[in-house]
């Protein structure tokens, strides 16, 4: 299946500070009674966004109307942890956002963006920080994520940004969708199969 | 050379290394259920894929079951919805499927133990982060988000990055009181909710070793809240005898065969590890979370930290926690007032669970104004307890006694909190909202002290409630 390659993401930011945020903040599990991902993104932080907005309306990012058509979220750490909900990414995706730049990612949300298209890259705490400071203060600042030259850009300054190879390997070159690998040569596979005792208990 | 139970299981399940370099790992077992599966099956349809291993993929229903009103159709729309859903995925697969009428029904990390479905040596995947949980018997199990249960469905094969392992050894002797539900929350707290990203944990030493098969399954369904998303106990002889005799375990001597292929996958003397950590659990006290994290807790006797105490970078979560939960550095968690005493979930439903739990209510009555409920993990654990009375001891205690289901633990069902109440909860999770109210508070402990709580209305020191037998 020809899929995109994915080399950089450019545009707005949203901030969302914190570290920990899990993704049963990003997506209650009351959103996931249903059997598609359609919608999903009108519901994203939403007890998170009805808290903050009670006490002062707009103050939740995610329902400032100033980052209205960001394409980059800027996190903090061990963003995702928690629930294994692909809802949470898909939620975040649909909003818009195309990359997530934070200190650190859970790896079940990593893997889950990765097979979305939504690279998830990480910088160093300082830099995280600093790139939320630097959005806050000017919410138009224009950022870039170049996964080609590993960085991270935010007006005239730059930072340097990680991905794991695999996933880095698979944004550039299009192939993030796994499954069509795993489908190739699958004599392979059946040869492991055969060889587990327990498969078909021939114990 | 000597190696880990986790290099064992990943090579022997190495279908081939990927030209990205991560490796094509096939699974084992793969456990569905209804909340993250509808959408991999019609994923699979629009690209005219089938399920390529039916025979190794078995469905229950859990999460949005209601534990109160069976009948079909539920009155939940959306429920009936996802059920519907489900059967229609699995009949037209071929998929073997534990419904409610099965007598087999339960969370999904409940059922698969206890079924004899989960084996040592296995790889186990499942669309529910607490998959940890099955690494009880040494199998590497781990949990995975809908595109990959797609991918499990039409290859039976995940694409997954090499995991390092870190060998945690639990000595000493658990203080009366103290329980396994104790010892992950000390581990999570010590090493922190991320602290594990990257690791499969290893758990060891006399202390687990010396664990049921229920409590090592409790300490492996909580590392994905240390950060890892594996956890295993080496497979031993308490592992075989809890195997032996159940439904989908090889009978005869193919279970002496099975027996003999478990042991060879136990990590070896002498295997090298990426990290160890050691612990005694001697000094464990019963523990409680106060804040928005599984890593936020405390003894019962100690005192909520204060921000100034601690060092200035982790001075603002700390203080998220205390404004979201409404409670004060520096004051006692034992006294805290509760609302609501939940005994369920995959991490602590199984029938020692209850068993625990009804030991300290056993004539004795829920304090007035909370309320209270039992949700066993699994039909099979619902008609054990109560073949040996234990539903009447807790009805009898004011305790609701309900049918199996994920229940209050995520609230994707009529079990939930309301408003700001307070829930002593013996499940996993205490995130911000977590139970169903987006202001509700959650204090996770083990269930005997969830139901010391509900006795006394309070957060208290189980230790010190005069318990029957």
């Amino acid at each position: 299946m020809a899929i995109e390659k994915i080399r950089q993401i450019s545009g707005t930011a949203v901030p969302l500070p914190g570290d920990n945020i899990d993704t049963d903040r990003i997506i209650p599990a009351r959103y996931l009674r249903s059997v598609s991902f359609e919608g999903l993104e009108e519901h994203l932080f939403a007890d998170d966004r009805v808290q903050a907005d009670a006490q002062k309306p707009g103050s939740h990012p995610f329902s400032n109307p100033i980052y209205a058509g960001a394409s980059l979220l800027l996190v903090n750490a061990n963003f995702g942890c928690g629930s294994s909900r692909e809802h949470a990414p898909q939620a975040i995706r649909r909003r818009g956002i195309r990359a997530i730049v934070g200190e650190s990612f859970s790896e079940i949300f990593f893997g889950n963006s990765v097979a979305l298209g939504l690279p998830c890259v990480s910088v160093t705490p300082e830099a995280a920080d600093t790139l939320i400071d630097l959005v806050t203060r000017t919410p138009t600042l224009g950022l870039s994520v170049d996964l080609e030259a590993q960085k991270v850009t935010a007006g005239n300054q730059s930072f340097p940004m990680t991905l794991p190879p695999a996933a880095r390997d698979a944004f550039l070159d299009g192939s993030w969708d796994a499954t069509g690998l795993l489908l190739d040569r699958y004599e392979e596979v059946e040869a492991v199969a055969t060889r587990l005792p327990y498969v078909d208990g021939r114990w | 050379m000597p190696s880990t139970l986790l290099e064992k299981v990943w090579n022997t399940h190495t279908v081939r290394k990927l030209p990205n370099g991560q490796t094509q790992l096939f699974v084992g077992l793969h456990l569905v259920h209804e909340v993250t599966t509808p959408q991999a099956f019609d994923m699979l349809r629009a690209r005219g894929w089938r399920v390529r291993y039916p025979s190794r993929t078995v469905a229950t229903v859990d999460h949005i079951v209601p534990t109160r009103d069976l009948r079909r159709p539920f009155m939940d729309v959306m429920a009936e919805d996802m059920l519907s859903a489900l059967e229609r995925n699995c009949r037209d697969s071929g998929i073997r499927f534990l419904d409610l009428s099965s007598g087999s029904q339960g969370i999904v990390h409940v059922i698969g133990p206890e079924l004899g479905l989960t084996q040592p040596g296995m790889t186990i995947a499942c669309g529910d982060s607490h998959t940890s949980t099955h690494g009880a018997f040494g199998a590497v199990a781990f949990g995975i988000g809908t595109s990959q249960v797609r991918d499990v469905l039409a290859s039976q094969c995940l694409a997954l990055d090499p995991l390092k392992v870190r060998r945690i050894e639990v000595s000493g002797q658990l203080a009366p009181g103290v329980y396994a539900k104790d010892i992950i929350l000390e581990i999570i707290r010590r090493l922190g909710v991320n602290g594990g990203v990257g690791y499969a944990y290893e758990y060891a030493g006399g202390t687990i070793d010396r664990l049921s098969m229920d409590e090592r399954m409790t300490i492996c369904n909580m590392s994905i809240e240390g950060g890892a998303r594996v956890g295993y106990v080496n497979p031993d002889q308490t592992t075989f005898e809890y195997l032996r005799g159940r439904r989908f375990v090889p009978a005869g001597e193919a279970f002496d065969s099975a027996v003999a292929w478990w042991k060879s996958m136990a990590s070896d003397p002498g295997a090298r590890y990426d990290d160890v950590v050691r612990m005694d659990a001697g000094g464990i006290r019963p523990t409680v979370t106060w804040g928005i994290n599984p890593g936020q807790s405390v003894y019962v006797d100690e005192k909520l930290p204060r921000p100034t105490d601690i060092e200035p970078s982790a001075r603002e979560s700390l203080s998220e926690a205390l404004e979201f939960m409404g409670f004060h550095g520096g004051d006692p968690i034992k006294g805290t007032k509760i609302d609501v005493a939940f005994v369920g979930s995959c991490t602590n439903a199984r029938l020692s669970d209850l068993r625990e739990a009804a030991r300290v209510v056993r004539g004795k009555h829920v304090a007035p104004h909370v309320k209270a409920l039992v949700v066993p993990g699994s039909q099979g654990v619902r008609a054990a307890a109560e073949r040996e009375g234990l539903d009447r001891v807790f009805t009898e205690a004011g305790f609701d006694w309900r049918s199996a289901g994920c229940s209050m633990c995520l609230a994707m069902n009529q079990d939930r909190l309301e408003g700001r109440q307070v829930c002593a909860s013996s499940s996993n999770r205490n995130f911000k909202g977590r139970q169903g109210s987006p202001t509700g508070r959650t204090l996770l402990m083990s269930p005997a002290m969830v139901a010391a709580a509900a006795v006394a209305g309070e957060v208290v020191d189980v230790r010190e409630m005069s318990l029957g037998n």
